[in-house]
């Protein structure tokens, strides 16, 4: 067994078989981590939320699936066939292998990569392709005014993310994720972590990651109001099901990236107790409550300010938190408190 | 065949094909999205070599901004490409020959390709040698040795930038632009009126 496992194509069957596993999980923790979306938010609006399938409702999303999956798909007339069906499964695709690289305890990692980060975004600036191509195959003016929002909404977010994290790294010297978390281990728990000498940033990161997911308050490329549903109006069953599960996949990553990136991954907060994935699994859950949360109660913005925030008050900000950090760590002010590049090299 | 050749071999042949549709593909969103795809499996090549940063900066840069850019311009423009195909045919003796030109040179080259001692042909796997990942590597070439001509490339992109700003802006003053301070700033005291109105009075 060993030796198979050694040859090429054991190597192969192994990283399918983790990353069968790894799917599995994923997807029945996104079945939970919806109906938790939705209980929060029922509970912000003093409603019940869904409490029928199941004990508490806690077979709802299952129950959505089959619904899903069973129900008629509708092309519409007009539509490019292939680019149609396309677009939902690049959305879903990208969200999906973006995990590849996500480490969720020391050393379980499907793929250890040295450019883990940049390989991250760029797979997160590919799913723009998702909804360009979805808005454009439906051959109809709402959806297609939807994914020119969109698009430019993720590509001028995707600047300021991509910014805050050259911070990260500069301040790691390594863009490997494990390196990122090992650089946060100290001897005082919480305070050595990234969210301590990257305060502002945590913030930018935040609401950038909200923009970048399209999650509310800035939802405006489905802005019902304004345009049905954006990019998705002529989506049914299966394909609308990809883009749904898209999305939350990329906002479950952005959690993990959060945690990964500011909040030490799997490392204990408290200095003692021991680390491991339970950790990872928390943090990633409490900002997931933030992302509800914040879809309960902030109002949605006004597609103009979305645009100003992001390139007028995000752009630069965190383009001088890059060169303010890059001084902070060449010359080890507070002991090297921006500068711990013992792990990264 | 391992896992490597196999890989390769599906790299190239994809970029290949994504080349070739890209150039007799009949719309062109669908040219556009080959081409990303021809992107894409250069990319992985140059994963496959090693040279992962590069990679992923191909990705982030021309699949991630300039294809995006390509892909809104072709959806915007109104092109009638029957017209285009037909000025096309006019100048094809000229893109042949062109085309002999670049192959002649390549064949130039490559006659002439001569393997540094001890390097292996066509071992994918160990292209590049152990020492500081290429990341690193880029990164002290760029800004130790190269340093002086990073920041001129930086400047005369700086200056691009600022030409390609000052040809765009016009300043028009007989449109109504929005004060963001004003708005922000505004106090619902005062922008509020709010009046108590008895039933059958009217204000």
């Amino acid at each position: 067994m060993a030796d198979f496992l050694n040859t090429g194509l054991g190597t192969v069957v192994l990283i399918a078989l983790e990353c069968l596993l790894f799917t599995i999980i994923l997807f029945v923790s996104l079945a939970f981590l919806m109906y938790a979306d939705r209980k929060i938010w029922a509970a912000v609006q003093q409603r019940k939320g869904p409490n029928v399938v199941g004990v508490f409702g806690l077979l709802q999303s299952f129950a959505d699936f089959i619904k899903y999956i069973a129900k008629e798909i509708v092309v519409p007339s007009g539509a490019d066939k292939v680019v149609f069906f396309l677009a939902p499964m690049i959305s879903f695709v990208l969200a999906l292998i973006a995990w590849v690289v996500i480490p969720f305890n020391d050393g379980w990692v499907i793929a250890n990569m040295n450019v883990a980060i940049l390989y991250v975004f760029a797979m997160s600036s590919l799913e723009v392709y998702g909804v360009i191509m979805g808005g454009w195959a439906s051959n109809s003016k709402y959806p297609f005014l939807g994914s020119l929002r969109s698009a430019a909404q993720m590509i001028s977010y995707e600047v300021s993310i991509g910014l805050i994290i050259i911070g990260v790294v500069i301040s790691t010297g390594s863009m490997n994720f494990s390196d990122i978390v090992e650089a946060q281990r100290g001897h005082f728990g919480l305070l050595n972590w990234y969210w301590l000498p990257h305060l502002p940033m945590v913030f930018l990161f935040l609401i950038s990651a909200h923009a970048e997911t399209n999650r509310p308050p800035f939802d405006l490329p489905e802005a019902e109001s304004e345009l049905v549903a954006g990019y998705q109006v002529e989506y049914s069953s299966t394909p609308f099901l990809l883009y749904m599960m898209g999305e939350l996949i990329a906002i479950v990553l952005m959690c993990a990236l959060m945690s990964i990136l500011f909040f030490g991954g799997w490392l204990s907060p408290i200095p003692g107790l021991p680390d491991g994935i339970l950790w990872l699994i928390a943090k990633m859950g409490f900002f997931f409550f933030i992302f509800s949360m914040t879809k309960a109660i902030v109002p949605r913005y006004r597609y103009d300010q979305l645009m100003r925030i992001g390139w007028k008050v995000f752009l630069p900000m965190s383009l001088g938190w890059v060169v303010l950090v890059a001084f902070l760590a060449k010359f080890g002010v507070l002991g090297g408190f921006w500068a711990r590049w013992a792990i990264g090299g | 065949m391992t896992a490597v050749d196999f890989t390769f071999l599906l790299f190239s042949i994809t970029l290949i094909c994504g080349g070739l549709f890209t150039v007799i593909s009949r719309s062109p969103v669908h040219s556009v999205l080959w081409l990303i795809l021809a992107f894409l499996s250069g990319a992985g090549l140059m994963v496959l070599l090693g040279a992962e940063f590069v990679a992923m900066l191909l990705i982030i840069v021309y699949v991630g901004a300039v294809a995006v850019l390509f892909l809104f311009v072709v959806m915007m423009l109104d092109v009638d490409f029957a017209v285009l195909r037909a000025e096309m045919a006019k100048s094809l003796p000229l893109a042949l020959v062109i085309a002999l030109v670049l192959v002649i040179q390549l064949v130039m080259v490559f006659g002439n390709w001569q393997t540094g001692a001890g390097v292996v042909m066509n071992d994918l796997p160990n292209s590049v040698g152990a020492g500081p990942h290429n990341t690193a590597s880029i990164g002290l070439l760029l800004y130790d040795k190269y340093f002086l001509l990073f920041q001129l490339a930086g400047l005369i992109l700086l200056v691009s930038m600022i030409g390609a700003i000052v040809l765009t802006l016009r300043h028009r003053r007989d449109i109504k632009r929005q004060d963001i301070l004003a708005q922000m700033y505004r106090d619902p005291v005062k922008a509020l009126d709010m009046h108590d109105i008895k039933p059958g009075q009217g204000l």
